[in-house]
C-alpha cells in the first residue's frame, strides 16, 4: 500500500479529478479549464493532517486529527476535524460512539486553561501563576520528604522510603511521560505510587 | 493480552465471560463479526446481564456476580471427564507431570497451611517435589497420584453441573452446551480465544478467576496459537504501558521488583533471583535478571550507579508491606498520615471504592495537586454539589492545586494497546490556554525540589541529586530523547560474549534488543522489555506499513510490539514436539531442521530444538503452570470463594467470608453488609456511549447518555413497586444513591438453589462537573476491599437495597 500519499493529497487529486472527468463527459470540453479553476476544494485540503490515537479504551484505533494550521511548523493549531484512520490495520476507519466524537473531548468547556489554586476552608478556585503553583509544590515535597522520610528501619537497615507523599500516575498519557514521572517519583523514595491498572 | 485484536479474526470460537466488548471495546469487537462471518466461528457469552455482546451471540448463560471460579472450575472437570484434553500439549507443555509435595492439600475450602489469624498461608507445601540433581521431579505417564495433573482432577471433581446451577444460578443444560462447544477446541485444529475486562478482575479473588480461563486454554492447547490466548481487554489508550513501565508501588520497569526491606543489599535481593532452571535444558529468561536491573539502575543513575556501591540499591526505596496501593493510601489519608497526594490523569474521587471513605480522606491532606486535562471530581470534591456532593466545603483545610494539561490531541509519543503494540502519535494542536505537557510539569517540580537540595541540604539528598537529566532542555525533555531512555543505548562498548572480537553496539549507540543488555554497567535501559523499539533503525514504534503476508493478522511492519517485535507470546506452543504446526491451516512458526521460521517473531531460541527446550521460555519449568506453587496468596490451584458481600454462603465453608486471605482494614470489615440488611447483589459496568468520566465532559456523548439510571429486572420492580423511568433509591452500607430505573428483560432473577437471587446493575459514568446531568457512581456503594493478590477493589459484587423514591417518571 502507497503509504506516502497522504489523505489530504488524495482529496486534492481526487476532487479535480471528478469535476474534470464529469465536465468532460456530458460534452462541456471547453467550459472544462474554466469551471475547473473555480471548483472549490475539499474544506479539509486547507488542514493540517497528523496521525494520532485515540484516547479512550487500549483498542487504540488509529484516527487522523486536521487542524488549521501546522504545530509541526511551529504554527498555532486547532482541531477541526477528527476520523479515522483507514489505514490502521485494528480499525480500518472506523470509530466508535466515544471516538466519533472526540473533537468534542478536545474541545471541551470544561478543558483546563490556567493553573488554579482553592486555598484552605475557600468555597471558590482562584488562578495563579505556574510560578506560584510549582514553587509551592517544590516546597511542600521537600518539607514533607525532610520531615517523613523513613531511612532506616528498627533493625537499622537503610530503606530510604518516603510514605506521606502519595502519587497516583495517568493512564492515558504516554510511555515517555510515563517514565520521566517513574524516575521523578521514585528518585524521591516515594512508595504510594500507582496508576489506573489498579482499578 | 497474548494475541492482539486483529488475530481474533483467526478463532473458531470467542468466550466473553468478565468483560463486554461490544459495547466498550466496539472498533476491537469488530475483529469477532470478522471470525463469525468469514470462519464460521462462534460467540459464547457469560455475564449476569444479557449484554450487547449476548445479543450478537450464539449461545448465552446467566451467572451470578463472583461466582465464576465455579463455572471455570466445572469446565476444566468436564473437559477431564469428557476427555477433551489436547493431551500431547498438557503432557510437554504444561506442569501436568510434576510431583508435588505430599504436605500439600485442600480441605473444607482452604488449602495446606492456612493461618486465621494471620490470614495468610504457609505456602511450603504448594511445591514441586525437587530431586537429587536438583530438578523437580515428574511423570510423564501421569500415573502418579501427586502429579499436578491427578491432583487437579481431584480438585476439580467438586465443580459438577450440579453445583454450577446451586452456586452459578446458571440453568444446567445452559452449562453443558457451553461445555460442549468449548470441548470442540480440545481438537488441533480448533481454536478458542478468551476476551475478558474488568467483569473478572473486580474481585477480591480476580486473578484467580483469569487463572482458572487460563488452565482451562492450556487444557486445550488453545495458549500460543492464532485465534487462541488469553486476551485482557484492558481499559485506558495507555494502562497497559503505565504498567509495562512500572508505575506502581511495588514494580520496576519491565516487570523487575522493589526491594522489600528483608532484601538489605544488592547481593541478598538477587539471592532470590537466580531463576534456576527447574527442568535440564531449559530457557529460564529470567536468569537474566541482572542485566535488566543493572541497565535500569544504570538508566536512572548514570555514573552514581556502580558495581561497587551495589549500584546505588540504596537510592531504591524498601518496601515494609506488600504495596502502598491506592486501597492502603486512602487508608493512611483516612488516619490523617498523608500530607501530600498527586492525581496525574486520575479521578480517585470516582474510581475507587466507598466514596465517603474518599472524601473523608482527601478532606485531611495538607495539600492535593491535580494535573489533568479536565477538571475532575477530585480537584472539586470540596465543593458543595446538594446530594451529588455533599460537603461542608468551609470545614475542608486541604489546598488543592489544579494544574492545566495537554491531552492527547497536543502531545507527541508512544501508547501500548491491548496486544502490546507501541505506536507513536504526533501532536496535532496547540495546548488550550496555559496548559503544559505533563514532562514539563514533572521536570519543573523535579527541578525545583533538585534546587531547594542544593541550596538548603536535607535528608538523603543522593538518589535526587544524581538522578541522570542529560536532555537538551532540561526544562522539557522531548518524547524522542526519553523514548531512546526506554529502549537503552551502550554506555561503554558492548561486545560479543562468544566473540570477544565482535563489537555489537559502540559506545553511545542505541541497542539493537534486550539480548545486548549487560550486568556490567556497560549498558543503560528503562525498561527491558521496550528494547527494540527505538534502536539504530530508528523509531520502530511509528512504522506505518500494514502489509500482512498471507492475511495471517500479524503486521510485523505496522509499530513495534514488545517483546522484540513478538505478536503472538508463547508462539512455539503453536508447533508439536517436532516443530510441526498443530494446525498447518494456522501455522505461525515451525521448526526447519536448523531454525525455527514464520510469519511471528519466535518466542524460543532461533535455534532452540523442539524435542529440548519448552515453550515456556520465561518460566524455570520451560513449562507452564496448571498448579502455580507458591506465587498467588490464595492457592496454587483457583477455588471457589464467595464475594465479601454475598446472598449465600460459601458451600464448602460456611464460615469463611469472602478471600481468606485478602487484606481488610479494622474499619471497613463493620461496613460489610450481610444479605439480611441489603438482600439484593449490584454490579458495575460501562456504556457504550461513554468512556468513564472523561465523556460526560463531551456534549455529543452526554446527550446519548445524559442521566445515571440503575437497571433492574421486571420481577425486581414489580416486587418492589417500581415504574420503569421512576426514580430510585438504592443504598449500601457505606453509601445511598438515588437513580432512574431502568426496568428490563436483559436482567432475570437467578434461581441459585433454593434462593432467588435479584441482580442490579449499575453504569459508571455520571458525577458532578461536565456536560451531563449530576449524578452518581457504583463507587458510592461499593465495599473497600481488594483482590488478594493485586489490591483490585471489588466493584463487580455487592449488597445494596432498593425502594422507590419521590421524583418524575420520565416514561
Amino acid at each position: 500500500m502507497n503509504i506516502d500519499l497522504s489523505r489530504r493529497g488524495f482529496l486534492k487529486l481526487a476532487g479535480a479529478g471528478v469535476a474534470a472527468t464529469s465536465l468532460g463527459a456530458m460534452g462541456f470540453g471547453e467550459a472544462e479549464a474554466a469551471e475547473q479553476a473555480h471548483v472549490r476544494a475539499f474544506k479539509l485540503a486547507s488542514t493540517t493532517e497528523v496521525r494520532n490515537t485515540c484516547t479512550y479504551c487500549s483498542v487504540a484505533c488509529g484516527i487522523l486529527i486536521y487542524s488549521k494550521g501546522d504545530v509541526a511548523a511551529g504554527e498555532k493549531a486547532e482541531v477541526v476535524h477528527i476520523e479515522g484512520d483507514a489505514d490502521h490495520p485494528t480499525n480500518r476507519g472506523t470509530l466508535c460512539p466515544k471516538g466519533a466524537a472526540l473533537k468534542d473531548t478536545v474541545l471541551s468547556e470544561t478543558r483546563l486553561t490556567v493553573p488554579r489554586i482553592r486555598r484552605p476552608g475557600s468555597d471558590r478556585f482562584e488562578e495563579t501563576s505556574w510560578e506560584e503553583a510549582l514553587d509551592k509544590i517544590a516546597r511542600a515535597l521537600k518539607d514533607d520528604r525532610d520531615a517523613n522520610m523513613v531511612q532506616t528501619n528498627d533493625a537499622g537497615v537503610p530503606v530510604n522510603r518516603w510514605t506521606s507523599t502519595g502519587f497516583l500516575a495517568a493512564s492515558a498519557t504516554t510511555n515517555e511521560t510515563a517514565w520521566l514521572t517513574y524516575k521523578v517519583v521514585r528518585s524521591m523514595g516515594i512508595v504510594g505510587f500507582d496508576n489506573q491498572a489498579r482499578v | 493480552m497474548t494475541n492482539s485484536w486483529t488475530d481474533i479474526k483467526n478463532t473458531d470460537l470467542v468466550v466473553v465471560m468478565g468483560g463486554n466488548a461490544a459495547e466498550a471495546h466496539p472498533c476491537g469487537f469488530k475483529w469477532v463479526t470478522e471470525a463469525k462471518a468469514q470462519r464460521g466461528a462462534k460467540l459464547i457469552v457469560v455475564d449476569p446481564r444479557f449484554t450487547r455482546t449476548a445479543s450478537v451471540s450464539d449461545y448465552y448463560a446467566p451467572i451470578r456476580p463472583g461466582s465464576d471460579i465455579v463455572f471455570l472450575m466445572a469446565l476444566i472437570n468436564w473437559m477431564i471427564q469428557n476427555d477433551k484434553v489436547q493431551w500431547e500439549y498438557v503432557k510437554n507443555f504444561t506442569n501436568a507431570a510434576f510431583i508435588v509435595k505430599d504436605e500439600f492439600g485442600w480441605s473444607d475450602g482452604l488449602f495446606s497451611g492456612y493461618d486465621p489469624e494471620k490470614r495468610d498461608y504457609d505456602k511450603s507445601s504448594w511445591d514441586y517435589v525437587i530431586g537429587d540433581d536438583g530438578f523437580a521431579q515428574v511423570d510423564m505417564t501421569l500415573q502418579n497420584p501427586r502429579c499436578v495433573w491427578n491432583l487437579l482432577k481431584e480438585h476439580v471433581s467438586r465443580y459438577t453441573p450440579e453445583l454450577v446451577a446451586e452456586v452459578c444460578g446458571t440453568p444446567q443444560d445452559r452449562f453443558l452446551k457451553i461445555a460442549e462447544m468449548i470441548g470442540e477446541c480440545s481438537a488441533v485444529d480448533k481454536n478458542m480465544t478468551s476476551m475478558y475486562a474488568l467483569g473478572w478482575t473486580q474481585h477480591s479473588k480476580g486473578a484467580q478467576n483469569i487463572r482458572g480461563m487460563a488452565m482451562l486454554q492450556l487444557i486445550l492447547g488453545n495458549i500460543g496459537v492464532r485465534g487462541g490466548g488469553m486476551n485482557a481487554l484492558r481499559g485506558h489508550s495507555n494502562i497497559q504501558g503505565l504498567t509495562d513501565i512500572g508505575l506502581m508501588s511495588n514494580l520496576i520497569p519491565g516487570y523487575l521488583n522493589i526491594p522489600t526491606e528483608k532484601e538489605k543489599d544488592w547481593t541478598t535481593y538477587m539471592s532470590s533471583r537466580s531463576f534456576k532452571p527447574l527442568r535440564p535444558g531449559q530457557t529460564s529468561y529470567w536468569q537474566n535478571y541482572p542485566k535488566f536491573m543493572v541497565s535500569f539502575m544504570k538508566a536512572m543513575w548514570g555514573d552514581a550507579a556502580r558495581a561497587d556501591n551495589d549500584w546505588a540499591f540504596e537510592y531504591l526505596p524498601k518496601l515494609d508491606v506488600p504495596t502502598y496501593d491506592i486501597l492502603r493510601m486512602f487508608d493512611l489519608m483516612n488516619e490523617g498520615k498523608i500530607t501530600n497526594y498527586f492525581c496525574q490523569g486520575f479521578n480517585p474521587l470516582l474510581s475507587f471504592p466507598n466514596r465517603a471513605k474518599l472524601t473523608a480522606a482527601l478532606s485531611k491532606l495538607k495539600l492535593l495537586v491535580v494535573m489533568d486535562p479536565l477538571a475532575t471530581e477530585t480537584a472539586h470534591f470540596w465543593e458543595n454539589h446538594g446530594e451529588y456532593n455533599d460537603v461542608d466545603t468551609a470545614s475542608i483545610q486541604t489546598e488543592v492545586i489544579e494544574l492545566p494539561t495537554t491531552s492527547f490531541a497536543e502531545d507527541d509519543g508512544s501508547l501500548v494497546n491491548s496486544g502490546r503494540w507501541i505506536q507513536w502519535h504526533w501532536a496535532a494542536a496547540t495546548p488550550p490556554g496555559q496548559a503544559q505537557r505533563d514532562t514539563w510539569i514533572m521536570s519543573q517540580i523535579f527541578l525545583r525540589v533538585k534546587k531547594l537540595y542544593q541550596d538548603e541540604g536535607g535528608v538523603f539528598p543522593d538518589p535526587i541529586l544524581n538522578l541522570t537529566w542529560d536532555y537538551e532542555d532540561e526544562n522539557e525533555p522531548s518524547a524522542e530523547e526519553l523514548a531512546k531512555e526506554l529502549n537503552g543505548k551502550a554506555l561503554g562498548d558492548v561486545y560479543d560474549p562468544k566473540d570477544a572480537t565482535k563489537l555489537l553496539a559502540a559506545q553511545g549507540k542505541q541497542l539493537l534488543n534486550f539480548s545486548q543488555l549487560r550486568d556490567d554497567g556497560s549498558t543503560m535501559s528503562a525498561c527491558w522489555i521496550y528494547g527494540g523499539c527505538w534502536n539504530e533503525d530508528g523509531n520502530n514504534m511509528a512504522r506505518r506499513d500494514n502489509a500482512d503476508p498471507d492475511d495471517t493478522g500479524a503486521f510485523l511492519n505496522w509499530s513495534f510490539a514488545w517483546p522484540l517485535n513478538r505478536r503472538i507470546l508463547y508462539n512455539r506452543a503453536s508447533a508439536d514436539m517436532q516443530g510441526k504446526p498443530w494446525d498447518p491451516s494456522r501455522k505461525l512458526i515451525e521448526w526447519n531442521g536448523e531454525k525455527w521460521t514464520g510469519y511471528d517473531v519466535p518466542d524460543i531460541a532461533p535455534t532452540a530444538k523442539p524435542d529440548e527446550v519448552g515453550p515456556f521460555i520465561m518460566n524455570p519449568e520451560g513449562a507452564s503452570r496448571l498448579f502455580t506453587r507458591g506465587m498467588m496468596r490464595d492457592g496454587p490451584f483457583p477455588t471457589h470463594m464467595e464475594p465479601f458481600e454475598s446472598p449465600i454462603a460459601n458451600v464448602f465453608n460456611p464460615e469463611m467470608r469472602g478471600n481468606p486471605v485478602a487484606r481488610v482494614f479494622a474499619k471497613d470489615a463493620d461496613q460489610f453488609a450481610t444479605s439480611d440488611e441489603f438482600p439484593f447483589v449490584a454490579t458495575s459496568y460501562r456504556l457504550t456511549e461513554h468512556f468513564h468520566y472523561w465523556t460526560k465532559h463531551n456534549r455529543i456523548n452526554a446527550a446519548l447518555q445524559p442521566e445515571f439510571f440503575v437497571e433492574i429486572s421486571e420481577e425486581l420492580a414489580a416486587e418492589k413497586g417500581i415504574t420503569r423511568g421512576s426514580t430510585v433509591r438504592v443504598w449500601s452500607k457505606r453509601g445511598s444513591v438515588t437513580a432512574k430505573a431502568l426496568v428490563s428483560k436483559r436482567l432475570r432473577p437467578l434461581q441459585c438453589g433454593d434462593k432467588l437471587v435479584h441482580v442490579i446493575g449499575i453504569p459508571l459514568h455520571w458525577g458532578f462537573m461536565g456536560a451531563a446531568r449530576k449524578g452518581f457512581g457504583p463507587n458510592s456503594l461499593t465495599p473497600f476491599v481488594g483482590d488478594a493478590n493485586v489490591e483490585t477493589p471489588e466493584f463487580k459484587a455487592f449488597l445494596v437495597n432498593i425502594e422507590p423514591a419521590t421524583g418524575e417518571a420520565v416514561s
